[in-house]
């Protein structure tokens, strides 16, 4: 309340001491010393790494052969219509794939008797789709499925890549949320019980919420994975951007468009690997500072 | 003191390197007598003494699976089947009996890329282009291929008697075959064509309806209408657009040495009449289809 008193100018006033101004200038220059010699190394590293590359004996090849400018100006556009499929199947296929494999967790975390044989199918259909090889899933569906020849079912492959991609993926998903769901302690669930919740707003209100945000980062780990797996739907014809790359590719038999659609990649998913880093930091900061449930 | 010894280290150890670095990359062989498009000597290419990959030996590539009519049983060393037996007639001009031919498993598209490769020459049903010509060397070619149209007995696609018939259908093709340049160059159809990976997908989505018809090479879709899909018809074959007509060639490493000895062989085979008896042998059933206007 009262207002502190000033510290007179004269007496408080810090003045470093020699041996202090001594010790940071010591430190000063060691941390220039090691700025220094890691430029140098650096500078070192890049010329050595460019004089053995430039001078290699196949490195005119190469360069005409994986960084050609002409077939990158052929390749970009083509690259980025087929990476539209690309996006367009991970904003649809995350969707269902995270939706499925929420109920499929949900499944296998009922309790009581009366729900065993959901557990068990639940339990089938996750072992079956993680252990079965992406690539034959592809294969079954996209090829399997129309040689069956059933009325009013698809046969366009994109479709049916993107339905093989969500069986595959949903089963991992699945066992993500499984293990958030189980993470939340028993004393969370007591808790709700106690405070007159039923099961299903205990689930709603008191675990889902804790488990969800504990399984982000995996989360989006298999978005990304799921984003690179795309790609595999060209199996059935469709062509995405690697595919297009690679009819340029095998057409003219240049690897540059191998080269920008591996770029177009990279760019598309650091964007997605920030926005990770991103969510699991705000994330640690809220449970740091002891925030909502 | 001890600073000055570290930094002449420093100095010394990265002369050290940079110097290592610049003898470790390899001069380039200086082959003064680059062969392309010289005639073949008898004395330029001594029977059975070749600058080969494996001395004493010839080493063929090809795909794995190997498809019929070009080879029979996907066994590429039984010398059945066209190019298998034009391998052999290759070998044996060049004076290398049929114990002396490896035959070595080379993915379409390892078969163009830079660097050392592991065969003399590769047999794959290549169409030689002035494109591909920067990136691997050819023979001469060993079989005038026409591309031709095959698509179910049921479906309108049967029914086209010209390029422009076929302009509302959705066609299919391999990636990395002219067929497929067809497709995109001549018939520039409304619907983007499926490119496969394999032949193989591409017969199943036939089979399937996934696609109205597919773009193959006329022996191939021989066979495939003989043997494999008898419920689709050759509609029939494309006028070569250039003029010239499309060759299969042998495909060599741009920079090897054999290129013009087996050059000189195809054309031997070529004049004696034997690529013509090999052909009655192998491809007869490849009549002439209806020339699509």
């Amino acid at each position: 309340m009262t207002v502190a008193k000033q510290p007179s100018v004269t007496e408080d006033v810090y003045v470093p001491s020699e041996r202090r101004i001594a010790r940071e200038r010591y430190r000063r220059s060691r941390a220039r010393r090691a700025t220094g010699i890691a430029a140098l190394s650096t500078l070192v590293t890049g010329a050595v790494l460019f004089v053995v590359i430039t001078n290699s004996p196949g490195w005119e090849r190469t360069k005409d052969t994986f960084f050609s400018a002409h077939y990158a100006r052929v390749a970009l556009p083509q690259v980025l219509e087929g990476l539209w499929l690309n996006v367009r199947l991970l904003a649809v296929c995350g969707a269902c794939v995270l939706v499925l494999g929420m109920l499929l967790a949900l499944a296998r975390t009922l309790r009581g008797p009366v729900f065993f044989p959901l557990r068990a199918l639940a339990t089938a259909y996750t072992d079956f789709f993680r252990g079965l090889p992406l690539i034959i899933c592809l294969l079954l569906v996209i090829f399997g499925v129309p040689a069956l020849r059933l009325q009013g079912v698809t046969t366009d492959p994109v479709l049916l890549g993107g339905a093989a991609l969500v069986l595959t993926y949903s089963a991992y998903v699945a066992e993500v949320f499984r293990a958030g769901i189980e993470s939340v302690h028993p004393s969370q669930r007591a808790a709700a019980r106690s405070l007159g919740l039923n099961n299903r707003q205990t689930l709603r209100y008191v675990v889902l919420p804790q488990a969800v945000r504990r399984v982000v980062p995996p989360l989006l780990n298999d978005l990304v994975s799921l984003q690179k797996d795309t790609g595999l739907v060209s199996i059935g014809g469709a062509v995405d951007a690697v595919y297009a790359a690679q009819i340029i590719a095998s057409k003219d038999f240049n690897y540059t468009p191998y080269v920008v659609a591996g770029l177009v990649f990279v760019a598309l998913t650091i964007p997605m690997t920030r926005l990770t880093d991103w969510v699991t930091a705000r994330m640690d900061r809220r449970r740091a500072q002891g925030g909502l449930v | 003191m001890h600073l000055a010894h570290r930094a002449a280290r420093l100095a010394v150890c990265s002369a050290l390197v940079l110097v290592a670095a610049a003898a470790c990359a390899p001069e380039p062989e200086n082959s003064g007598n680059k062969a392309s498009g010289k005639p073949a000597t008898a004395a330029s290419c001594p029977a059975g003494k070749l600058p080969t990959v494996a001395s004493g030996k010839l080493t063929v590539g090809t795909d794995k699976p190997a498809y019929a009519p070009w080879f029979k049983d996907d066994d590429p060393a039984n010398g059945q089947g066209f190019e298998s037996a034009v391998a052999y007639a290759v070998a044996k001009r060049l004076g290398y009996s049929r114990p002396q031919v490896e035959w070595q498993t080379v993915p379409f598209n390892s078969s163009f890329a830079p660097g050392a490769k592991k065969f003399d020459f590769d047999i794959n049903q290549v169409s030689i282009s002035d494109a591909r010509k920067k990136a691997v060397a050819f023979s001469s070619g060993y079989y005038d291929v026409r591309q031709a149209v095959v698509a179910l007995k049921s479906s309108k696609a049967a029914k086209a008697k010209s390029v422009a018939d076929l302009k509302h259908a959705k066609l299919g093709a391999q990636v990395g075959t002219t067929s497929l340049d067809f497709i995109n160059d001549l018939v520039k159809p409304d619907q983007k064509p499926a490119v496969y990976q394999k032949n193989d997908f591409a017969k199943s989505a036939l089979k399937n309806g996934q696609v109205d018809a597919i773009v193959v090479d006329l022996p191939t879709a021989f066979y495939i209408t003989g043997a494999e899909v008898t419920d689709a018809e050759v509609v029939g074959q494309f006028e070569n657009s250039t003029g010239t007509p499309e060759q299969f060639g042998l495909v060599l490493d741009k920079e090897s040495e054999l290129t013009s000895c087996v050059t000189g062989a195809v054309d031997a085979l070529r004049k004696d009449g034997t690529l013509a008896s090999l052909e009655k042998k192998w491809l007869s059933e490849a009549v002439d289809a209806p020339v699509l206007k």
